[in-house]
């Protein structure tokens, strides 16, 4: 029998439904509005919400004060550059893991993911004293070696799953089929695991555009990411929250348009294998 | 060529041991079915002939060539799954050539086996659809048409027909045995179903544990069971079986009789006994008889017989046709 639902619990539960969402994204959308405030109206008691005087002229100031377009490329460097180092070590090890998988395998993925369950801080001054020493503090190199190195366990994990998805039966059909190590990855793997890839490709990105713990304690100027450059708006003679708010929605904006076209392959990313 | 030699090989996965200790000989040409119940061994031991297992101990030998390190790739034979295994992504043209492309064989002649392949399968008009679009017996044959267009020195069918419904599996094993026929390339099938093994083979093999419990033609193992395993394994519906008195009076510890080999009487006859349940097939009636002091046996009998739940019937089976066993289960002579 169908469930019997009435006009009045669809209104109801529509209404909720955009309620929440609304709630989820207040925040964004006020960083937004805040962006467009002068200082006075982004004080003002109470907050004033669409009726203030629009200006532009946080962002006229926060271009002039820094660099945003070195910080958007460098958030671009490391994000990409950890995810893309990331993928090339994990699709071997994800494809070891998940068909040729040894007594221990499941261990070892369970230690990769325990390394995620330590707070960052912990090993804070022993990574800043390598950094140092290395000359590797405020470097790109030094951020996209770092940012590869934390989200392995998660890139490992999600590729190890898709993977898993793939029946082994057609990895050994190419095996029977004549095909090498090399163009069993290449022409059947790899062809069969593109949407997993892409959408450990996409959420990887995300991860890494938004670290803030690392990119801020290992940069100062010229590697600074845009996380760092919202920050450097945070000073110490006072809050500047138009300002703040500017340089959030500009940093924000780049990956939030990334998100927005990339939603269906992040959705199907988050659910896959839940379904099937 | 293929012939295929299996010499004293063994497998053990961790500490459990899946094949003790096992030779045999695979004819060049032959039709070879390993039958045997879930967990026997015998899709373990199609895998070990195929490289994708390594074995634990002994040798394989493909013509003459110790081949037990030579990798899948390199052995020349082609696999059937039971799951097609077909690559999604690829068209069915694209995924029979796939192995003439990893051979490294030029487009023209790899277009031209292709067709070849797909005329003898019937899949001309499905040339250019995805795996996905296609119905499972179509997908089966392009699992065959991959397989064969590689002209390999053997055939191996894991369970190829266990996903199909039952009319389409009658007709795809008249398919492959065809095939056979017409090809006379060495062919080793996988099933736990006794009527593909009767059916298709030339030489079946019964596997039990990962032991040889009998080899031989189709007729010679329904017609001498080397054991009670093999006796109550080939043959539909199952033989009968009697053990205490009644096998006594033919110095056996248990007799055997196939539910075909008894004859059934209203009025007299060897055993009496009372009708259970009856299956009408149509062609047979297959009765089942409960016989005090042996229990229920199976009989045969006409599509028209008049028996019913209940009746009083007499059951005499054919002295000639008696199976002898001794306490070990080992059919005596």
């Amino acid at each position: 029998m169908a469930r019997r639902t009435t006009t009045a619990r669809k209104t109801g539960n529509t209404v909720l439904a955009w309620g929440v969402g609304l709630l989820i994204f207040f925040p964004i959308l006020w960083t937004i509005l805040t962006s467009f405030k002068t200082e006075g109206d982004a004080i003002a008691i109470p907050p004033k919400f669409l009726f203030f005087h629009w200006t532009l002229e946080n962002y006229v100031n926060v271009n002039a004060q820094s660099n945003y377009l070195l910080h958007f490329w460098n958030s671009v460097v490391i994000s990409l550059g950890s995810t893309l180092i990331g993928l090339a070590i994990a699709i071997p090890a994800a494809w070891a893991m998940a068909f040729v998988p040894g007594r221990r395998t499941k261990d070892v993925l369970m230690w990769m993911l325990s390394t995620k369950m330590m707070p960052g801080v912990g090993v804070l001054v022993p990574i800043y004293l390598m950094f140092k020493t290395f000359g590797l503090l405020d470097t790109r190199v030094g951020l996209v070696m770092i940012l590869t190195l934390i989200d392995l366990p998660i890139i490992v994990w999600m590729l190890y799953t898709y993977f898993k998805e793939i029946p082994s039966e057609i990895l050994e059909a190419a095996r029977m089929d004549g095909a090498t190590l090399r163009s069993e990855i290449l022409y059947v793997l790899t062809p069969m695991a593109i949407p997993g890839i892409a959408s450990t490709l996409l959420l990887n990105v995300i991860l890494a555009w938004n670290e803030a713990f690392w990119t801020l304690l290992l940069t100062a100027s010229k590697a600074a990411p845009l996380t760092a450059f919202i920050a450097s708006f945070s000073a110490p003679e006072g809050l500047f929250y138009a300002k703040l708010s500017a340089a959030s929605t500009m940093a924000i904006a780049p990956i939030l348009i990334l998100g927005w076209f990339s939603q269906k392959q992040l959705v199907r990313g988050l659910t896959f294998g839940a379904v099937k | 060529m293929g012939k295929i030699s299996l010499r004293q090989v063994t497998k053990q996965f961790g500490d459990v041991t899946v094949i003790p200790s096992l030779d045999l000989e695979i004819e060049d040409g032959e039709f070879v079915v390993f039958v045997g119940p879930s967990g026997c061994g015998k899709s373990t031991l199609l895998r070990l002939i195929a490289g994708l297992e390594d074995v634990s101990g002994g040798a394989i030998e493909i013509d003459g060539v110790n081949a037990t390190e030579t990798p899948p790739a390199k052995r020349g034979l082609a696999m059937v799954f039971q799951s097609y295994a077909l690559y999604p992504h690829m068209s069915v043209r694209k995924n029979i050539a796939f192995p003439l492309r990893m051979a490294g064989i030029d487009a023209a002649e790899q277009a031209r086996r292709v067709e070849n392949a797909a005329k003898v399968l019937n899949l001309t008009d499905y040339l250019d659809r995805k795996p996905g679009q296609l119905s499972g017996g179509q997908r089966q044959r392009v699992a065959i048409g991959r397989a064969i267009v590689r002209e390999p020195a053997a055939f191996l069918f894991d369970e190829p027909l266990s996903n199909l419904d039952a009319a389409l599996r009658v007709g795809m094993r008249l398919e492959i045995t065809e095939l056979h026929h017409r090809l006379k390339t060495t062919m080793i099938y996988v099933t736990h179903d006794q009527v593909e093994a009767m059916t298709m083979a030339d030489k079946i093999v019964v596997l039990q544990a990962g032991r040889i419990e009998q080899v031989g033609s189709p007729l010679e193992l329904y017609r001498t069971p080397a054991n009670l395993f093999v006796a109550g394994f080939i043959g539909s519906p199952r033989m009968n079986f009697a053990t205490g008195a009644e096998a006594a009076r033919h110095d056996a510890h248990t007799i055997g009789v196939r539910p075909e080999h008894i004859t059934l009487s209203k009025t007299e006859g060897h055993w009496q006994g009372t009708v259970g349940v009856s299956e009408h097939l149509g062609s047979d009636t297959f009765l089942h008889v409960e016989v005090a002091g042996i229990g229920t046996m199976t009989v045969r009998a006409d599509g028209e017989v008049d028996a019913h739940y209940g009746d009083r019937v007499f059951l005499t089976p054919q002295a000639d046709k008696i199976h002898r066993f001794d306490a070990k289960g080992i059919a005596l002579k």
